[in-house]
């Protein structure tokens, strides 16, 4: 088991004839990622990687019963993108594309409203259940399959988390990467939940930023109803305030959203928190430790010592 | 993208909303001119820089006389404005708003932003005016009410209303307050603000509401859609490096240390920053290269850092998703050819072709010192960077 994708997920491609779009197509199809059509308005009829392309998501998801679709178009027209996705209440949107106006997101989040599709991102690395299903343009060779869920505000810096876990042998049920933008289509805590309900998932490594308060609200919701353990990480010690630290979200304004405030919340409602990005595997393996889950953790060969 | 005041003045009085007359100008002569055209009892001078709390710093002055306006413009351009927004460095002045003074007779605020945990525009309005938002929320938070506002309707008269009479306008102008906040709201809307803030408000003596200060800052992703906008762009107030990078869309923001960063993603790049402080040492920067960086990418990143005279060594970190690993060592190659770099230069590849990455790196015949982890190309840059100020001391 695991959270969101798995080995069944049927997956559509927005904007699969733009640059990205193609190339990380491809890298999914490479991965095992069942991949059954692209939308490419205008461009129905070809095929690329020998995927079958499609004017619009209904003639898509009618010819292909399309469970996920993700989106690689550019920012002007990402916001149309999701609510035709949206529209079809399609189960999973991931939404890949960065620089979406934060207005478009704003009407996005209102859009959702009421309907049954998730939206993960925009502006993130998408969602990967290892050795089945990989969505998004993370670096499949990373990740492998077991029982710790992740999920980050950010994209490289969870590859650094899950680079870590894999070398010392430890698996991920689902690798999530919710995105650095102010709106965003789903939190921690909608995550949080999932990996709470997943019975292979037995801890979680939660990963956030300055910037917003969803971290603090999250470590809250943990203390509350989260009856497996928690590791987490905040990016942002050093960022001086008032300066946008590259995500849209990633700001602390009027004193808000620093990151020790973040970590001495998340701590306070026992979650551990990694003093660098370089221990997340190890502040990780101490909790397990601690709880008895190490070695039902550790399913794979060790590559180095931790 | 922050604009200045007398910017902001002018987009929202095409909105309709009211003002004190005023213009910008660039020299004391100029400020005589534009005060003799004002043709009032009272002139005030006001410092345009992009940062708030002008007022304390000494960079709004009333004048009574046109010797006075010419006195004081004189003293406030070239002057360095040092408010707690600035930091410590300050902010050159170096042009004017003269505006004719008014008659207040009570000070309030309006505001508008996006709350992120609702996802949604929201207004604020206080009675208290004049000070800064945040301290009437730390010290009278009572005295301050929010609108929460739909995207599909926007922004409805019976919220505005609501909120006139919430913050105790008086009865007979709450028309001309509603009629305000529909007009801040729809300039929000339209113009893809990210903040639109009216503070203070005031209420004159004859009976007018005005604007006597106004803040716009805009979405930076929705530029591509106001041309206008960009036009307003004043590179004066900003670090020259974060304008060369924003040129081939790098995101870089300067710091005060002495080791320069280059990492792919933001979360990445700010623990890179972090996990340098940890060991001791201090970031010169904060630096993305963004996911799909180019072998010019990288090279102008590469100036950008060495730019900075601050620092002392640099420390690359690349975790390459999107990104491809040989192409970051061919990029690190040529510009360190290009620029002929003698700092300690730490790099850590890993990711998509790390290992060709390294072999490019390797074979290169550059002075390069390889880390095999984050917190090891940390500590070694850490060290170098020691080493060398310690010699050099």
């Amino acid at each position: 088991m695991s959270i969101l994708v798995n080995k069944d997920t049927k997956v559509i491609v927005q904007g699969i004839t733009g640059s990205a779009g193609s190339y990380h197509t491809q890298k999914m199809v490479e991965y095992g990622t069942k991949i059954v059509g692209g939308i490419t308005p205008g461009r129905s009829g070809i095929k690329i990687h020998s995927v079958p392309i499609f004017d619009t998501i209904s003639e898509a998801i009618r010819n292909t019963n399309a469970n996920v679709s993700v989106i690689f178009v550019p920012p002007a027209f990402a916001s149309d993108a999701i609510m035709e996705a949206v529209d079809e209440e399609i189960d999973l949107v991931i939404c890949i594309t960065e620089g979406i106006p934060v207005l478009d997101m704003v009407k996005v989040k209102r859009y959702l409203e009421g309907k049954k599709t998730i939206l993960i991102g925009p502006n993130c690395p998408g969602v990967i259940t290892p050795e089945e299903c990989k969505i998004g343009i993370m670096p499949g060779y990373i990740h492998k399959k077991g029982h710790v869920g992740v999920i980050s505000r950010s994209g490289t810096l969870t590859y650094e988390a899950v680079y870590q876990l894999s070398q010392v042998g430890i698996g991920q049920s689902t690798v999530i990467g919710i995105g650095g933008d102010p709106v965003k289509g789903t939190n921690f805590i909608d995550v949080l939940k999932r990996f709470n309900e997943d019975k292979e998932t037995y801890a979680v490594i939660m990963i956030g930023e300055i910037g917003g308060t969803d971290e603090e609200k999250a470590a809250k919701w943990v203390k509350m109803n989260m009856w497996k353990p928690v590791v987490g990480f905040i990016g942002g010690m050093t960022a001086p305030p008032g300066k946008r630290m590259g995500h849209a979200g990633a700001i602390i304004s009027d004193g808000k959203g620093t990151a020790s405030e973040k970590i001495k919340t998340m701590q306070k409602c026992g979650i551990k928190v990694a003093e660098t990005p370089a221990v997340i595997g190890k502040t990780l393996i101490s909790v397990l430790k601690e709880n008895d889950l190490l070695e039902s953790c550790i399913i794979h060969n060790k590559l180095i010592d931790l | 993208m922050k604009i200045h005041e007398y910017q902001g003045k002018k987009i929202l009085s095409q909105y309709g909303i009211k003002m004190p007359r005023g213009k910008v100008v660039f020299s004391a002569e100029e400020a005589v001119v534009v005060a003799k055209e004002l043709n009032t009892d009272l002139i005030v001078i006001k410092a345009q820089i992009h940062a708030g709390g002008r007022g304390k710093a000494g960079g709004v002055k009333v004048a009574n006389d046109l010797h006075e306006v010419h006195k004081y413009a004189d003293e406030l351009l070239g002057k360095t404005l040092v408010t707690h927004q600035t930091g410590p460095e300050g902010k050159e002045v170096k042009r004017l708003l003269i505006e004719e003074g008014c008659d207040i007779k009570k000070e309030y605020y309006v505001g508008l932003v996006i709350d992120r945990t609702i996802s949604k525009v929201v207004m604020i309005a206080s009675e208290e005016g004049g000070i800064e938002i945040e301290e009437v929320a730390k010290e009278t938070p009572e005295k301050i009410f929010k609108e929460a506002i739909d995207p599909a309707t926007g922004l409805q008269e019976f919220q505005a209303r609501r909120l006139a009479f919430n913050i105790n306008m008086p009865k007979e102008l709450t028309r001309k307050a509603v009629k305000l906040m529909m007009r801040l709201y729809k300039t929000f809307i339209e113009k893809d603000c990210s903040i639109a803030e009216i503070n203070p408000l005031v209420i004159t003596g004859d009976g007018n509401i005005m604007a006597l200060d106004v803040k716009l800052i805009f979405d930076s992703n929705a530029l591509y859609r106001h041309k206008d906008i960009i036009e307003l762009r004043d590179l004066d107030e900003e670090d020259p490096k974060e304008i060369e990078a924003s040129k081939y869309d790098i995101s870089y923001v300067s710091l005060d240390g002495n080791i320069g960063c280059m990492v792919n993603g933001a979360g990445l790049a700010m623990a890179t920053m972090d996990i340098i402080k940890h060991y001791g040492g201090n970031p010169a920067n904060f630096l993305d290269v963004g996911g799909s960086a180019t072998e010019e990418k990288v090279r102008e990143a590469f100036k950008i850092i060495l730019s900075d005279k601050k620092v002392k060594g640099i420390f690359v970190n690349i975790f390459g998703g999107i990104m491809k690993c040989d192409v970051i060592a061919r990029g690190i190659i040529k510009a360190t050819r290009q620029v002929g770099l003698e700092l300690p230069f730490v790099v850590r590849l890993e990711g998509t072709n790390a290992d060709l990455g390294k072999k490019i790196l390797d074979n290169s015949g550059l002075n390069i010192t390889s880390a095999i982890s984050m917190a090891d190309g940390a500590q070694k840059i850490v060290s170098l960077v020691q080493q060398k100020g310690g010699r050099s001391a």
